[in-house]
């Protein structure tokens, strides 16, 4: 597994699993491949990819079941990540200025606690 | 395919807030749409309908009359309506009754839908960190849509600029005040790139149709609209859909595509031979990818469409001439029976203010909703 550098305890990447028969990558992992039926193994996906679609929360969800951070609900961006394995997941977008998000735009995407995150690849990720 | 199917009758509720409750309001659009037809309910042999969070159809028939008939209680989402039509069209066609109602109703509180997270087969931490709210999905499916195809927040803007004008001429509607491009634009931002007088509301409103076989129909009074066929879908792989925690790379799958094909097949008829549509507008954004998934143009084309008026009353393709889900309001189980009963109007030259001109022939309704299912009619006269 690879680690974030800036923060070593944290990895980076999701755990998602891959049909051995038609080959979809799925995520979270399923024990059955969602297009076939077939047996899927695990797969891990080192997390990599490029923004597909997004939107922002401009207001606070209902609680419950949403639970505001600590400061209080801020306006926060979503969307789907593309990755190199096919596959585009759904993850909450850690971006400074809302302004700056682009479909397009290279995130590299971690799932520890709660759903994954995804923040922009600092240029030394860039195609490692 | 097989026998005819005419509907006979259509009613319908005003939608939005109302003190009846959500069974009161489907035993108005029933009595509406008997005496449309002309007949009495011992006549109705055999009822399809259903609510999404207003009670079971079936139930009705206490206020209806005890007449014996079978009632089945319909629980489709989005479909619902759609679904009940379907159910009455093959209860038509298998020679089960010959007069035969279908009706949907709801009533929801304030405020957007309310989803949970385990009903859906997510984690919890979905719910908890936030991404269990719908608007999100169409603002998502909208945002990729515009950067591969050339639209621009204008033609939103003007989507819903149609709607409230077009509720303004219907009766019925709720939001009947008109609201120019940019009072839209400025009305503040839900999920971007899609604002708050973009989107529809959840509410209350019911509908219902009296469908008959052609020997009948041959009895009764009234001008009779052909129901040409009904289909209805669910997603294949590879679609996005609201709360999906990934989506297949590659191309998109559309269920509405695949419900809008069907039902064109099944009729006999194109996309273009089509003068009037009603098409599934949760918000402007759905109005505009439906208008391509339905195959009424290519991708992109939206852009000139909107903005030269061709989906106004008076142009090319009239889209959603009762203002759609974002006048209306959206009780769920009501709908999809709606758009119907607007179609029928039209096809009828009964639209009063808002008829399209030219005596429009041939109608197509589409309802889309979560977790990826399409209902698709196409009507002529």
């Amino acid at each position: 597994m690879a680690t974030d550098p800036r923060s070593p305890t944290v990895t980076v990447g999701l755990q998602g699993s891959r049909c051995s028969g038609c080959s979809v990558t799925a995520y979270p992992a399923e024990d059955a491949c969602p297009r076939c039926g077939g047996p899927a193994d695990p797969e891990f996906l080192p997390g990599a990819g490029t923004l597909w679609t997004w939107t922002v929360q401009r207001y606070a969800p209902k609680s419950p079941p949403y639970q505001p951070p600590p400061g209080g609900f801020e306006p926060f961006a979503l969307g789907y990540v593309e990755l190199a394995e096919g596959v585009r997941v759904a993850a909450v977008l850690d971006v400074e200025d809302l302004d700056d998000i682009r479909i397009g735009m290279p995130l590299t995407v971690t799932a520890e606690h709660g759903v994954p995150r995804a923040r922009p690849t600092s240029a030394g990720e860039e195609g490692s | 395919m097989s026998t005819d199917v005419l509907i006979c009758g259509a009613g319908r509720t005003p939608f939005g807030r109302s003190e009846a409750s959500g069974r009161q309001l489907a035993i108005g659009a029933v009595n509406a749409a008997l005496a449309d037809a002309g007949i009495e309910w011992s006549r109705v042999q055999a009822a399809f309908g259903g609510s999404d969070s207003a009670g079971l159809a079936d139930t009705l028939v206490a206020q209806l009359g005890l007449t014996g008939l079978p009632f089945v209680n319909v629980k489709n989402g989005c479909a619902t309506g759609g679904s009940a039509l379907i159910s009455a069209v093959n209860a038509i066609r298998s020679g089960m009754a010959d007069v035969v109602l279908a009706v949907g109703f709801d009533k929801h509180p304030r405020g957007a839908f309310d989803p949970r997270p385990e009903d859906w087969g997510l984690g919890a931490e979905y719910g908890s960190d936030g991404l269990m709210v719908t608007t999100q999905f169409f603002g998502m499916k909208i945002q990729r849509y515009m950067h591969d195809y050339g639209i621009t927040p204008r033609t939103l803007a003007l989507v819903a600029e149609k709607a409230y004008r077009n509720g303004g001429l219907t009766p019925e509607a709720w939001r009947r005040k008109p609201v120019d491009a940019d009072e839209i634009l400025d009305s503040g931002m839900v999920s971007d790139p899609l604002t708050r007088y973009m989107f529809c509301s959840p509410g209350a409103g019911a509908a219902a149709l009296v469908l008959c076989s052609p020997e009948a129909a041959r009895g009764l009074e009234g001008t009779p609209v052909t129901l040409r066929s009904a289909a209805v879908r669910t997603r294949r792989f590879g679609s996005f859909e609201v709360f999906s925690p990934w989506i297949p790379g590659g191309p998109l799958t559309s269920v509405s595509r695949d419900a809008s094909a069907a039902a064109f097949e099944e009729a006999g008829v194109d996309p273009g031979d089509v003068d009037v549509c009603q098409l599934q507008d949760t918000e402007s954004g759905a109005e505009v990818m439906h208008m391509a998934e339905c195959g009424f143009c290519e991708d992109g084309e939206q852009e000139r469409l909107v903005a030269s008026g061709a989906t106004g009353i008076g142009g090319s393709l009239p889209v959603n001439t009762d203002g759609g889900c974002i006048a209306n309001g959206e009780p769920i189980g009501a709908s999809g029976l709606r758009q119907v009963y607007e179609i029928v109007q039209q096809l009828r030259g009964r639209a009063g203010e808002r008829q399209v001109p030219g005596e429009p022939r041939v109608g197509f309704t589409h309802v889309y909703g979560a977790p990826g299912v399409s209902a698709c009619t196409v009507l002529s006269r």
